[in-house]
């Protein structure tokens, strides 16, 4: 039992933080990034292609790193300290997840491939407008015709869908289940837009769009499509963590530099405790972290799942008071924009309610609640 | 990182565990699990089944019957003894004067006491805390003056743990008046049949007699009795208080209250409510026990790691959270708490009430939680 990274994981860490540390040195560098299309930086994106991070989970006969979810997880927990708008955990570690779990053998080196390359963005279209949460699609149906397939229906918000050039897409098959299809973006009628934290997403509809089948036509998916969104929140928790950590650290620089009333305000103690909480969500968050984060490596499904609730309920709880206690103890600079703080709590809401919020997990484990005796952290 | 034990640390756990659930009596586990408390006699007989086995006082020089394990080995040991209903080592001998005599106390004083207090066949009792001083520790005003060789002892200490137990009492004592009040400090060992010692049980909210008031009339103590040097009191008293890392939240034993709760609520485990309650609890002792897990794993060089501070915060809230859901279940069966044994109502419902009140001072004791926020606002955050 170990829960410290080895060197290589170190050196991972300094190269990405110090590859994100140039390119947004200050909060003004990502309110550029987000105030123009495509809402990223795509000299970044490049820069993170060369380093091996954008193929870091994929195997190396598919152009990748075959890295394990320990490493995709530090870059992941790097892009949120800095709250990068790059789609990361959309592209690589969604959409391209999708390819790796059910595309055949071509279309992993042809896609992940290109992705890896940082020649081609992926998003995953797999919700409907209002839907929630489930690995089953219900707002866009497959259709097989004599030549092929094509899709029909509307998918939103689709995460990084904006200047994607591929979708994968989830849709309802004819005969039942879930299969996932690719689509050239320019098959559909793509709609960008930003969410709250200004990252961007779309709104995508298909109108009997040009699709090709992900793996084996027809197949029901629904099992490894559940299985790549539990490691996608997992992942995403990490991303939560490295936001949390930057507010934390910038709520105590705060308290120390600001002064009111002639003292700085670490001198009050109704502040101080508060912060001294945002430390305990933050140690507590860090733990099923990093334990879900190495669950994955055990390779279990449903292990994967019950971590995916597990950290999605720590961390969505954690987000919800270090994100609304960084904005308060700052006091009005805290609800600006051109401050990283209040910013990172608009982050803290997306990556949520996008990856599955703390009630769903809850409702979730709620359920199997009366399963197990005890919860075993360590099998 | 990775998530599994070695294949060393998880024979050990076996080990642990087949000990805890094979060699302890299982009347006395029983009472443990159910909540029941233990007579003197059952925690006498449990710690000297441990004793017996070197599983005691594992954390002491192995001189003195330690065992050199790894923290992560302790925190194994801890947990697995909680798991099975194992009461743990009486805290005043095994986690508070068996290390401060074994760090300070002379060889006469480790040859004397150290044996038997792992055994407990001397129990132990603290006499720290006085009514002017509580958190502020270093404002107690017991004196002990130099007499011949003696001390004579004069003063009131409080809250006074399973004091009408104690066979002696490790006692801190102001013995220079005249320096910076944390430097006229001595610990002095004092046995509680002297002549002057007078404990007085303090009734609590439960109901229960668990701590006592010691008053303290020219009791004349003996100067080898002191530990370490005159004014020493201090470092001891943070040593004693400091150092340590295992257990510091009582992980084990609130994830066994929840699932012994879970069973024996059963009829109202169909509330998606409680559910929702119970899954929020677990997951939140999910948290506390893997950091606990992180503190024992990474501490360096024997100071402990400042998420310590973390898990005795959470850890008594999640402790207490899991009574108030105890007490929300029992309803209106809570209100049999002082009935007699043939209520028709429930034990564990009877017992809910006051178990949820006398856990109202685990935020209290080893340190209030607002101390903990102190300590975390200032040491790791430099606030």
């Amino acid at each position: 039992m170990d829960f410290t990274y080895d060197d290589e994981q170190q050196a991972l860490r300094e190269s990405v933080r110090g590859l994100l540390a140039t390119a947004y040195a200050d909060h003004d560098a990502r309110r550029r990034a987000v105030a123009e299309d495509p809402g990223f930086d795509r000299t970044l994106w490049g820069r993170l292609a060369e380093m091996g991070v954008l193929g870091l989970p994929f195997s190396e006969d598919h152009g990748g790193v075959g890295a394990g979810p320990v490493e995709i997880g530090i870059v992941c927990r790097e892009l949120g300290r800095v709250l990068a708008p790059e789609p990361y955990l959309a592209s690589v570690v969604h959409a391209g997840g999708l390819v790796a779990a059910v595309g055949t053998p071509e279309q992993k080196a042809d896609l992940l491939g290109r992705l890896s390359a940082g020649e081609i963005v992926l998003a995953a279209a797999d919700t409907s407008p209002g839907g929630r949460w489930a690995a089953q699609a219900d707002g866009v149906r497959a259709s097989e015709s004599g030549d092929g397939w094509t899709l029909s229906g509307v998918a939103d918000p689709v995460v990084g869908g904006a200047f994607a050039d591929h979708l994968v897409v989830t849709a309802a098959l004819p005969d039942g289940g879930t299969g996932a299809f690719v689509v050239d973006a320019s098959a559909a009628t793509v709609t960008g837009y930003a969410a709250a934290d200004l990252t961007r997403a779309a709104s995508v509809r298909f109108d009997d769009s040009a699709a090709t089948p992900l793996g084996q036509p027809g197949r029901d998916l629904t099992a490894s499509i559940a299985t790549i969104s539990d490691l996608t929140r997992i992942l995403g928790a990490n991303q939560a963590l490295g936001v949390m950590e930057s507010q934390v650290r910038a709520t105590t620089d705060y308290l120390k530099t600001r002064k009111q009333f002639g003292v700085t305000l670490n001198t009050f103690q109704a502040l101080t405790f508060r912060a001294a909480d945002m430390y305990v969500s933050l140690e507590l968050a860090t733990s099923v972290v990093d334990w879900a984060t190495m669950t994955i490596a055990g390779g279990d499904r449903d292990a994967v799942a019950d971590a995916a609730d597990r950290v999605g309920l720590q961390v969505s709880r954690a987000g919800r008071h270090i994100g609304q206690e960084a904005i308060q103890l700052h006091g009005g600079i805290g609800m600006t924009a051109e401050y990283a703080v209040g910013v990172g709590t608009a982050h803290l809401e997306v990556l949520d309610q996008w990856l599955g919020n703390g009630p769903h997990h809850l409702r979730r484990l709620s359920e199997r609640v009366t399963d197990h005796d005890l919860v075993e952290a360590l099998s | 990182m990775q998530l599994e034990l070695s294949p060393a640390d998880a024979e050990f756990r076996t080990r642990m565990r087949d000990f805890f659930t094979t060699k302890v009596p299982q009347e006395i586990r029983d009472a443990v699990l159910e909540g029941r408390h233990l007579t003197r006699d059952q925690i006498v007989e449990s710690q000297r089944a441990l004793n017996a086995e070197g599983l005691a006082v594992p954390h002491w020089p192995t001189e003195w019957g330690g065992q050199d394990w790894t923290d992560l080995q302790r925190h194994l040991w801890h947990e697995e003894m909680q798991r099975a209903g194992v009461p743990i080592p009486l805290a005043f001998n095994a986690s508070m004067i068996g290390p401060v005599l074994a760090q300070f106390g002379s060889q006469e004083q480790k040859e004397r006491f150290l044996p038997a207090t792992a055994n407990l066949d001397i129990w132990w009792s603290q006499g720290f805390s006085e009514p002017d001083a509580g958190s502020d520790l270093a404002s107690l005003r017991t004196t002990a003056v130099r007499d011949g060789d003696d001390w004579v002892v004069n003063g009131q200490k409080t809250w006074t743990t399973l004091g009408q137990h104690g066979d002696w009492i490790f006692t801190l004592v102001r013995t220079d008046p005249e320096v910076k009040k944390q430097a006229g400090i001595s610990m002095l060992l004092i046995d509680m049949t002297s002549p002057g010692v007078e404990v007085r049980p303090i009734e609590l909210i439960d109901g229960g007699h668990e701590v006592n008031e010691v008053w303290f009339s020219d009791v004349r103590v003996p100067g080898d009795l002191l530990v370490g040097e005159p004014g020493q009191g201090w470092t001891i008293a943070k040593f004693l208080l400091g150092n340590e890392r295992v257990g510091v939240a009582p992980v084990g034993a609130t994830k066994r209250a929840l699932a012994t709760l879970k069973k024996t609520a059963a009829a109202q485990m169909d509330d998606p409510l409680v559910r929702a309650r119970v899954a929020e609890l677990e997951n939140e002792l999910l948290a506390l026990e893997l950091t606990a897990l992180r503190v024992v794993a990474h501490s360096a060089g024997g100071e402990p790691h400042p998420a310590s501070s973390v898990l005795k915060l959470k850890g008594t809230e999640l402790q207490q959270a899991v009574s108030e859901l105890a007490l929300d279940l029992a309803g209106p069966a809570s209100l049999a708490a002082r009935a007699d044994d043939d209520s028709p109502q429930e034990g564990w419902a009877r017992r809910s009430a006051p178990t949820y009140l006398n856990l109202r001072k685990a935020s209290i004791y080893g340190g209030s939680n607002e101390i903990q926020r102190q300590i975390i606002s200032r040491t790791i955050l430099g606030l």
